[in-house]
């Protein structure tokens, strides 16, 4: 091979590679992203049963139930909620009125199942998500929290 | 008065670096020795001033001085000393002066340390690095000022987040920024060699240990962030994928690609133009990085800043420098020779090498900038998580860890395969039995793990043979730096074990328990003896207890914790390890359901091994940078100059 024929070769063995790079990229991120939802969105426009989701708004007052591992609770953004189920361990700061991002599927008949559900280290931190979705429900107060101006880690908890 | 001294001396050291950058370049250019001489003056000043408003603001965080604002937002008086101290950078005003300091530390090194080079570029390249000096130190004054003061002081100051009172998290980032930083030099580099119209092997000689340096630093400042995340978020995982970590690896990936083509730029003098491209893109992502990071567009534990201001300003600052830094190279960069090489060769490999991390940085990239760009063009609100990752990067490791041991057993310029293939069947042969063992051993491990920890085995056996074969070499302790390559190879395939074991062979168990029952993890058996309270230092406790029933630890009790800390009013989960190295026993509690206690319990088969692979791999960058600060000393010696 000339050296020019050779430095084509390269050229065209590394875009093969880089195409072939993108297209497992594109195929990736196509199969894997997982969209935000408010309750309020949900409420107007329903996604079907079997999609991966994130949920987010304040875990509503009153309505969390236990019984063992398992636990049921609304997502309200004061506007609308969702029904929750989840089995595991919650968050450190996973209490009614905290704001919480869930992520999971929703079941047949409508109760969203979670698999992960986020909270915050910090009492008076707010998910920024949860904080738009209150503000586009009209329900923001700005007083109660600081959207994202405290600094902290969102708490895990996964099935 | 001793905060107005460190204020005082910020902006002292902003005008020197106006004198830094003036006078670095036209010396230069006008070959002024005086002018230079005041170049290398100013960096050396510049350090000395910023270490002055360091010490400053380090001194109120230590007596507590609550008029100071950053005091007052990120401290307590019941704090520990130490965290006192790591508080100083745990808040976005105080790390971004470290990052100061350390651009500052790396251009006074650079301008104490590095002599044997044409003084034109020296002078050049201490110009550069003065213009990174100048943005962030007018980023620091004017929209981060850290000695900024409260009309009134407060008694008490609001505490620092207790997740960030760790030691791990207070060496976490210096390290990273000593990382991060380090690639401002070899940004300095490009830059000044772009400027000088003079690019060759002995630029790509003199850039490495600098690009080296960096590298070292930001392989542990990653690994220990990683580990911190691991034992004290309670999640039980090591590496998230989360926007934060990945602004980490991106300028990491880019970084060992820098580092394997400064290589071949030297040896051969090939590859410039793709190297001083990657000098480039290597700080542009660490600058990117400090962008997500400190912009507050993520959410994250390192999200400090919610002012629109300051992240207009660092992303103004990534432009200049990434814009201006592209732009020079696409008008001065060399019309070199085409790239010649022979497709047995090591520079071959080495190509491949570059042609995998440079993949594997834009993969990450699209990963984590995709839903921040979706929703800043008002698009629906997305996350790409752990899959995409997994997805993408478990199919691009495979042909990578298939031909990285061939590398460094080959000879430069032009080698036969069939001498090579002789040599490394016994690792081959070696891999495929394990690998095989494991398969029948181990049945339910996934065809994708397996055929992973083949490629990590094959990795480790390759990186033996080539280290026995530089053994032979070795005539005397002073020429360990040979060892340095396979060392960190050997450092990479034992992190991919870790990583594919501690995922794959995972074991965890959630349940409601009462005192007194047992519970069984994998192979181990414990009992649950419930939950009793503990007051500490600054925050009160409720502590679990589980105490082996069987096994090499039989009768000892782990002891996870739910911390409440009072001033900060925040809880904090600390999990509960027992660390062998055959497999960590992780245990944390949570909430009481009734009369029970939530109890989660993971078993992480060879998890440690990320981190020993992690050390390993520093510990040969640091092995190569040593035999070139020896080798200097040894030209010296003998006259032969550098």
């Amino acid at each position: 091979m000339s050296p020019k024929n050779a430095r084509a070769a390269m050229i065209f063995a590394g875009l093969g590679f880089l195409a072939l790079a993108a297209s497992l990229a594109l195929t990736a991120l196509e199969d894997n992203i997982v969209f935000f939802r408010a309750p309020s969105e949900l409420a107007e426009k329903p996604v079907a049963a079997g999609i991966a989701l994130r949920v987010g708004g304040l875990v509503s007052e009153g309505s969390v139930a236990r019984d063992g591992l398992n636990v049921s609770f609304q997502i309200t953004d004061l506007a609308h909620q969702v029904d929750v189920r989840f089995t595991g361990m919650l968050p450190d700061l996973f209490r009614e009125g905290q704001g919480v991002v869930a992520e999971g599927r929703f079941d047949a008949s409508g109760i969203f199942i979670a698999d992960t559900v986020l909270a915050k280290h910090d009492e008076t931190y707010m998910p920024p998500e949860v904080a738009e979705a209150l503000k586009a429900s009209g329900r923001w107060q700005p007083d109660a929290t600081h959207p994202g101006s405290d600094y902290g880690d969102m708490g895990a908890a996964a099935k | 008065m001793i905060a107005e001294f460190g204020h005082f001396a910020l902006i002292c050291a902003l005008c020197v670096c106006l004198v830094q950058v003036g006078a670095g370049l036209a010396g230069a250019n006008s070959v002024s020795a005086g002018l230079m001489r005041v170049a290398d003056m100013s960096a050396r000043a510049q350090f000395g001033l910023v270490l002055i408003a360091f010490g400053a603001l380090t001194y109120s965080f230590v007596v507590s001085d609550f008029s100071l604002a950053v005091v007052h937002a990120n401290s307590h008086i019941a704090k520990p000393l130490v965290y006192k101290i790591a508080g100083v950078w745990g808040n976005h005003e105080g790390s971004m002066l470290l990052w100061v300091l350390i651009l500052a530390l790396y251009g006074a090194a650079f301008s104490w340390g590095e002599r044997a080079m044409p003084s034109s570029l020296h002078a050049r390249i201490l110009g550069v690095q003065g213009l990174m000096g100048i943005a962030f130190l007018v980023f620091l004054v004017v929209t981060s000022n850290p000695f900024a003061r409260l009309d009134a002081a407060p008694f008490e100051g609001r505490g620092l987040t207790p997740i960030l009172q760790d030691p791990a998290l207070a060496a976490h980032p210096p390290l990273l920024y000593a990382g991060y930083v380090g690639f401002s030099i070899t940004f300095s580099f490009a830059i000044a060699a772009l400027l000088d119209g003079k690019i060759d092997r002995q630029w790509a000689r003199w850039m490495r240990p600098w690009t080296l340096l960096a590298w070292v630093f930001l392989t542990l400042g990653i690994a220990l962030g990683s580990y911190w995340a691991y034992y004290e978020l309670g999640w039980g995982g090591f590496w998230f994928w989360d926007p934060v970590e990945n602004a980490s690896l991106m300028p990491w990936l880019a970084g060992t690609a820098l580092l394997h083509s400064a290589l071949v730029a030297e040896r051969r003098g090939t590859l410039i133009n793709w190297t001083l491209l990657l000098a480039i893109v290597t700080f542009a992502l660490s600058l990117a990085g400090t962008f997500l990071v400190r912009s507050g567009v993520l959410t994250s534990v390192h999200a400090f800043a919610n002012d629109p201001a300051r992240g207009l300003f660092i992303l103004a600052i990534l432009a200049l420098f990434t814009g201006g830094g592209l732009a020079l190279f696409g008008w001065r960069a060399p019309a070199t020779p085409a790239d010649k090489f022979q497709p047995v060769s090591r520079e071959a490999l080495l190509v491949a090498n570059n042609i995998f991390l440079a993949t594997a940085t834009v993969t990450v990239f699209v990963g984590t900038i995709y839903p921040l760009a979706l929703d800043a063009l008002g698009g629906p609100k997305i996350s790409v998580g752990a899959p995409y990752f997994n997805a993408v990067f478990a199919p691009l490791t495979i042909p990578f860890l298939i031909m990285l041991p061939l590398g460094p057993l080959l000879a430069w310029r032009n080698d036969r395969l069939s001498p090579l293939v002789a040599r490394l069947a016994p690792a081959a042969l070696a891999a495929a039995l394990i690998t095989l063992g494991l398969a029948l051993t181990r049945s339910g491990t996934p065809l994708l793990a397996l055929v992973l920890l083949g490629g990590a085995f094959w990795l480790i056996g390759g990186a033996l043979t080539d280290m026995g074969q530089r053994l032979r070499r070795l005539q005397n302790l002073t020429q360990t730096p040979l060892l340095s390559a396979p060392v960190a190879h050997a450092g990479l395939g034992v992190m991919i074990i870790g990583i594919i074991t501690a995922t794959a062979w995972r074991q965890e168990l959630v349940v409601a328990a009462t005192p007194g029952d047992a519970l069984r993890v994998g192979e181990q058996s414990l009992r649950f003896d419930g939950v009793r309270e503990r007051a500490g230092p600054n925050y009160t406790s409720e502590q679990g207890r589980l105490v082996y029933l069987d096994g090499a630890h039989e009768g000892k009790a782990l002891l996870p914790e739910r911390r409440f800390y009072e001033a900060e009013r925040s809880q904090t989960t600390e999990a509960a390890i027992t660390t062998d190295l055959t497999g960590h026993l992780y245990a944390v509690i949570g909430e009481p359901v009734d009369d029970k206690r939530v109890v989660r319990i993971w078993y992480h088969p060879f998890v440690a091994f990320i981190w020993i692979g992690a050390i390993l791999m520093a510990l040969g960058g640091a092995l190569g940078l040593a035999g070139r600060v020896v080798g200097r000393r040894s030209h010296a010696a003998t006259g032969t100059g550098a």
